[in-house]
């Protein structure tokens, strides 16, 4: 009896498959281009996680909004307009070129430039202040007769 | 003395950079909707959901539209600044019980204190929230008499930001 009991509790993981990721769109095509889209989207709760990876409820609510409104028949880019409307500029990983973002697209080529022109300059100047020494003729005499002692 | 004035200054500015850095909450997101008009919704009443509710009624008013949770950890502490706001009739506060189950909503209500809420209505899939670009429980907002959002509050309502921003905006709105 005993043995029979264990025997058929050895049965039990059988029943145990593992799910399906619960929020999975039924077409694989329209759920790889959700992904490939939410990829590049930013989870407002984790913010440095994306769309695509995120567990929080409020990332599967959104990743839910844009697989319905794929199978709608929005473009890729209705939805991000549709997204930043609601979330601004902030859900994007790849920030628009604005006003307010000049800095951030440019700023490092601004400095970079300034380091440039810095480094022009201070090569420019240490030359100046280099002044090369004449050689008198009698340094030159004795230079040489050092020159020739060594060769002996 | 002069060649440490420049990498002097560019410290100093750096100092200055990071020193506001610090001061500033990744998590308030700015939200677009400011001046924009407040998105329609008709929804179910949480305490007779027999009935909707949509905000077309309430043009020509001021007033708060606050998103909670039972599940809203953060909520708590905010409810009994709503409750003391709500008895004093300044402005009507509409809550939207959000990704929540009705029952309960209707259950936290009653353990923490009572209604604040002139009405509520519910939001089980979290829909309205992401009309309104909702992230993180609780947010309100302040809707003016033409049903535009003026303003955002991200995170609980406190007395602090009540007396320092979201009443005096309210005052000001209803003069208008």
């Amino acid at each position: 009896m005993k043995r029979l009991l264990i025997f058929l509790l050895c049965l039990l993981p059988v029943l145990a498959y593992a799910n399906e990721a619960r929020d999975m769109a039924d077409d694989p095509v329209l759920e790889k281009r959700m992904i490939g889209l939410a990829q590049n989207l930013r989870c407002l709760v984790c913010q440095n996680e994306s769309l695509a990876s995120s567990h929080s409820g409020l990332a599967e609510d959104l990743r839910r909004e844009v697989r319905e409104q794929m199978t709608k028949g929005m473009t890729d880019q209705e939805i991000i307009d549709y997204l930043v409307s609601r979330y601004g500029d902030f859900v994007l990983f790849d920030p628009p070129v604005k006003r307010y973002t000049l800095v951030l697209w440019y700023g490092p080529f601004a400095l970079l430039i300034i380091g440039l022109i810095g480094l022009v300059v201070q090569l420019r100047k240490r030359k100046k202040d280099i002044v090369e020494v004449q050689l008198s003729a009698e340094d030159a005499h004795r230079a040489a007769d050092l020159l020739n002692s060594t060769k002996d | 003395m002069m060649r440490f004035i420049w990498p002097f200054i560019v410290f100093v500015g750096l100092a200055g950079f990071l020193y506001v850095g610090l001061g500033l909450n990744p998590h308030e997101v700015p939200s677009p909707l400011i001046n924009k008009a407040a998105p329609a919704f008709n929804l179910t009443q949480l305490h007779d959901p027999s009935k909707q509710f949509t905000n077309e009624e309430m043009k020509g008013k001021v007033w708060l539209l606050n998103f909670w949770a039972s599940w809203c950890a953060a909520c708590q502490g905010e409810h009994p600044v709503l409750l003391a706001l709500s008895r004093k009739n300044i402005v009507p506060i509409y809550g939207v019980d959000y990704k929540d189950n009705p029952m309960d909503g209707e259950g936290w209500l009653a353990r923490n204190g009572g209604d604040p809420y002139t009405l509520i209505v519910t939001d089980p899939s979290g829909r309205l929230g992401i009309d309104y670009g909702v992230y993180g429980v609780p947010e309100t907002y302040v809707i003016d008499k033409q049903g535009m959002i003026r303003y955002k509050q991200i995170g609980p309502v406190t007395n602090q930001n009540l007396r320092e921003t979201i009443l005096p905006l309210v005052a000001e709105l209803q003069a208008k």
